[in-house]
């Protein structure tokens, strides 16, 4: 099956999402997404373009979603991220978003938008 | 005069609530005499109420023991701080507290965190959720410890529970931590291989234990003129002659 493939700034407008840092959304494909906090597992099983939703705020999250390519970061539950998590997603262009859903919720809606795990 | 000394220094007590009730201040000290183990650190979760019990009961056994706690970060990770003092671990331990969230234990359902004297008699419960993380950051806590005086040791690096690898993939760049702590001394080669900035730092063995027959199954030579933190400190840097050997 060929994913549907969505552009972040649909998928903030419909999730209601925060912008933290990231330019150009429009031209940021999302081709699926992945959630986890455990930051190994992400760099073992995230794909290439897919949207993170996770509850860390550490730094280490900017670098794992520029090796694995991932499209943008969702931090949910309102947490609010580090300013040196900021500082370096600004500078690595890494799109961070935020949304005040739990994961449950937050997934839910990326879900029934077509927005899925599998390849 | 240098000598060798054995040491485990991430040992938990009855304090900690996924230790076993047996691990009570007087048994941990005669174990360690009896598994030839001469200095100690006690790292209970989130707490140091045990350690000058445990500082007794090693005096009395022969036992060096180092006051300590193993924090969790915000980010789930655990980190040990070890201090000379026990009065500096208690002064982490009001930060670490401050920093917990307010929900009491269930012991039914996380185990209990029972307080003892250095005869082993029950002092009390600690009715705090030990088991839950602090909302301290990784770096914060590590310059907390720092600023007390101590030394910060990232726990277990070789598990993805809790460990720092497991939590954030790989050592933040630059983390000022002053050593990193295997539980598995074969497993290093393999981690040297997927997180080669671990060469940056000392590695040390220990052996987490929970259960008193654990106690020194994994453990580190030191070579220091005694067992104290600044001699270990000296050691982890490499200085004056100090050193430490895991076996690997």
């Amino acid at each position: 099956m060929k994913n549907k493939i969505f552009q972040l700034t649909d998928i903030i407008k419909a999730c209601g999402l925060e912008k933290v840092s990231g330019k150009n959304l429009a031209e940021r494909p999302v081709e699926g997404g992945y959630a986890s906090d455990l930051l190994s597992d992400v760099m073992a099983n995230a794909k290439k373009n897919d949207i993170w939703i996770t509850l860390q705020i550490h730094p280490n999250i900017v670098a794992v979603a520029v090796l694995k390519e991932l499209s943008a970061i969702i931090i949910i539950n309102g947490r609010k991220p580090e300013p040196e998590m900021v500082a370096k997603a600004v500078q690595e262009g890494i799109p961070v978003l935020t949304s005040s859903f739990p994961a449950f919720e937050l997934i839910g809606k990326l879900y029934v938008l077509g927005v899925s795990g599998l390849r | 005069m240098l000598q060798c000394f054995q040491a485990d220094l991430h040992v938990h007590t009855c304090l900690s609530p996924c230790a076993d009730l047996t691990m009570s201040p007087k048994r941990i000290a005669e174990r360690a005499r009896i598994a030839k183990v001469e200095m100690l650190c006690i790292c209970d979760h989130n707490s140091a109420e045990n350690v000058r019990a445990v500082v007794r009961a090693g005096r009395t056994n022969g036992i060096a023991v180092i006051p300590g706690l193993e924090v969790t970060t915000v980010e789930e990770v655990h980190i040990l701080a070890l201090f000379q003092h026990s009065g500096d671990a208690l002064k982490l331990q009001r930060i670490v507290y401050r920093e917990l969230p307010a929900a009491v234990n269930k012991p039914e359902l996380f185990g209990d965190q029972i307080v003892a004297n250095e005869f082993d008699e029950v002092e009390g419960n600690n009715l705090r959720l030990l088991s839950s993380a602090t909302r301290l950051t990784v770096e914060k806590l590590i310059a907390k410890i720092h600023a007390l005086g101590g030394l910060a040791i990232a726990s277990h690096i070789d598990r993805e529970r809790n460990g720092i690898i497991g939590q954030l993939g790989f050592i933040p760049d630059g983390l000022a931590v002053d050593g990193l702590e295997i539980s598995a001394v074969a497993r290093l080669a393999t981690i040297r291989e997927s997180n080669p900035e671990i060469g940056k730092y000392p590695v040390i063995a220990s052996s987490d234990a929970h259960f008193l027959d654990d106690i020194g199954k994994t453990r580190t030579a030191w070579t220091l003129a005694e067992p104290t933190l600044p001699e270990i400190r000296l050691a982890l840097a490499g200085e004056k002659g100090r050193k430490l050997s895991i076996g690997a």
